[in-house]
């Protein structure tokens, strides 16, 4: 099977300074890939690239497509979606509005199947179909983030840090639609700062240090990793609930 | 003073105050989904009213030519942006945008053109005109640099102002401007007379705010502008085009001045470089309505035309000066109510 998304040897810089450097990941379809790795190692920075939002060097192909000619927009019509970190809702609008947006590339027809598909994924934005956006709690914003995303019928979601200030509760919330995901055909690249939460999740990680990757495996691997369970495990065991 | 005259005073007031609302709705609408202070908006009304005039009277006007030598610069800058990853849909999506339609309208021009043409086929010419006019404008200035910080773009906003007012004074010549009446009925109410002039420029108004709001809350063209003024980086992950969501506001807003300027130009003389004045008004209101709210944008307008009405019977050498002096304890209390915001950038 061919890799669903493939980054080649990419660099990333802000002006002068590096802030990846020759990074190479697979994606393939129906998996979970995490990024896992410490504040500023340049998770969040990869992602935006392979967006579209930063520039890139180096190679990254979609779904066989190469992705350097495209802009924002057009990747987004390959099936490619990004919920980013500070979420970007249309605060001023209602969440049918901006999941009805999320769709913007996509027949009518075909958007309101997806719609009851993300109002059966989140029961809470059903609930809250009619209150705007920017009055929503942050576990509910970015609930709405991602459903906006999944109503662009993606083919990979990337996620970046969607725990990042909830409450424990709705991250296991969180991480147990996105569980779900990979059974609706969708494939998830997730970069968190919650290693431990990733790692039950993901099929494979990759671990991100300053720029680059140290470590890569499948999840059980890197859960087992002594290095990474000191770094980013702290001291937590199995079974523990992540903060 | 008595009823009459105050009440005369207030229709003459609200009159024009229909008209800077449109325009200041318009500003609103640009700045939002673009961050451009849209200083041309006065051009616009001039282009459109006196583009009118000139088709009235069976010339044909020099912007139906400036239209067709904007869509050759839009349709150059096309080629050159796309020059990378150049597609077959993409040339001909431009050259039907911006070759065929700017010239098939100058030939249209020239085959309607008459003294007799019916007042309706020259409103709809010099709407098209002037729309296709806004549209080029944003494509040829603004879209290469939509990036920048709102500091450029009014920058090069005021040297779009200046470029087309320069431009109207060759199309139009010095000498003002007047087109026949929409329509000569009249209705008296008690000591009012309503022409059927100002009826229309109320009912144009109305209509267009309540087009507005059905385009803004119920389309998904008007959503998708909408939540490219919330936020830009949102709509490009969504796969809205914000340049798009820029053509598109400024097509309205050319539509919009382009109407304005018809509307008056029956009522007032107007002149290569009146627009300027009128679109300022506009701009005092979308001000007031802190550039971001659409009805109390359009209250503000009103309550400059009244100001304005009422200054005129009064200290008319002072109109202006009372008019836009009521910006100053509104910048005033904005500045002290709001705290200081760092500026977006995308």
């Amino acid at each position: 099977m061919s890799a669903l998304l493939k980054v080649t040897d990419v660099h990333i810089a802000y002006g002068k300074v590096e802030a990846v450097r020759g990074v190479s990941l697979d994606v393939a379809d129906n998996e979970i890939v995490t990024i896992i790795g410490a504040n500023g190692a340049g998770k969040t920075t990869l992602l935006n690239a392979i967006m579209g939002v930063l520039p890139l060097r180096g190679r990254t192909t979609f779904a066989g497509i190469d992705m350097a000619p495209l802009d924002i927009e057009d990747r987004v019509a390959t099936g490619l979606s990004l919920v980013p970190e500070h979420r970007e809702l249309f605060g001023t609008m209602n969440v049918e509005d901006n999941l009805e947006l999320g769709a913007f590339r996509i027949a009518k027809a075909v958007a309101a199947t997806s719609l009851e598909r993300v109002y059966t994924l989140f029961p809470r934005l059903k609930e809250r179909r009619k209150q705007l956006a920017g009055t929503l709690s942050g576990g509910e914003q970015q609930m709405l983030a991602m459903g906006r995303a999944l109503m662009g019928a993606p083919k990979l979601l990337m996620l970046d840090e969607p725990s990042l200030g909830l409450a424990p509760i709705i991250v296991a919330d969180i991480f147990r639609i996105v569980g779900e995901l990979r059974a609706a055909g969708v494939s998830v690249l997730l970069v968190e700062q919650n290693a431990q939460a990733a790692l039950q999740i993901a099929d494979r990680a990759y671990v991100m240090e300053l720029g680059e990757f140290v470590l890569s495996g499948t999840a059980k691997d890197i859960a087992a990793n002594k290095g990474v369970a000191a770094s980013y495990l702290g001291f937590q065991h199995e079974g523990e609930s992540a903060i | 003073m008595n009823t009459t005259i105050m009440l005369f005073l207030l229709q003459d007031g609200i009159t024009n105050g229909a008209i800077y609302a449109l325009l200041g709705l318009a500003l609103v609408l640009v700045f939002a989904v673009t961050r451009v202070i849209l200083i041309p908006q006065g051009e616009f009304v001039t282009y459109g009213a006196l583009s009118y005039a000139m088709l009235a009277t069976g010339q044909v006007p020099g912007t139906a030519r400036l239209a067709v030598a904007m869509g050759l610069v839009a349709f150059a800058l096309d080629l050159f942006f796309a020059r990378k990853a150049l597609h077959a849909r993409l040339v001909i999506r431009s050259v039907a945008l911006n070759i065929v339609f700017p010239t098939a309208l100058l030939g249209l021009v020239y085959a309607l053109v008459s003294p007799h043409t019916p007042i309706a086929v020259n409103i709809a010419l010099a709407l098209l005109i002037v729309a296709a006019i806004g549209l080029f404008l944003y494509r040829i200035a603004f879209q290469p640099i939509a990036h920048t910080s709102v500091l450029v773009l009014l920058i090069a906003s005021v040297g779009c102002h200046l470029a087309l007012q320069g431009l109207g004074l060759v199309f139009f010549g010095a000498e003002g401007l007047r087109g026949p009446a929409l329509s000569n009925a009249a209705v008296t109410a008690g000591p009012l007379r309503f022409t059927g002039q100002s009826l229309a420029v109320y009912g144009l108004t109305v209509g267009f705010i309540v087009a507005l709001w059905l385009f803004f809350g119920y389309t998904k063209t008007g959503k998708a502008l909408r939540a490219t003024a919330v936020n830009r980086l949102g709509a490009r992950l969504v796969g809205i085009r914000t340049t798009l969501s820029g053509q598109i506001a400024f097509l309205l807003a050319s539509v919009i001045g382009a109407i304005s300027g018809i509307l008056i130009v029956p009522i007032t003389t107007l002149y290569y470089d009146t627009g300027f004045l009128i679109g300022l008004k506009g701009f005092i209101a979308a001000i007031i309505g802190g550039l971001v709210s659409y009805p109390l944008t359009a209250v503000a307008a009103i309550v400059v035309g009244i100001v304005e009405a009422f200054s005129s019977f009064y200290a008319s050498n002072f109109k202006e000066v009372i008019v836009f002096t009521l910006i100053l304890p509104v910048l005033v209390l904005r500045s002290l109510a709001a705290p200081q915001v760092e500026e977006e950038k995308d």
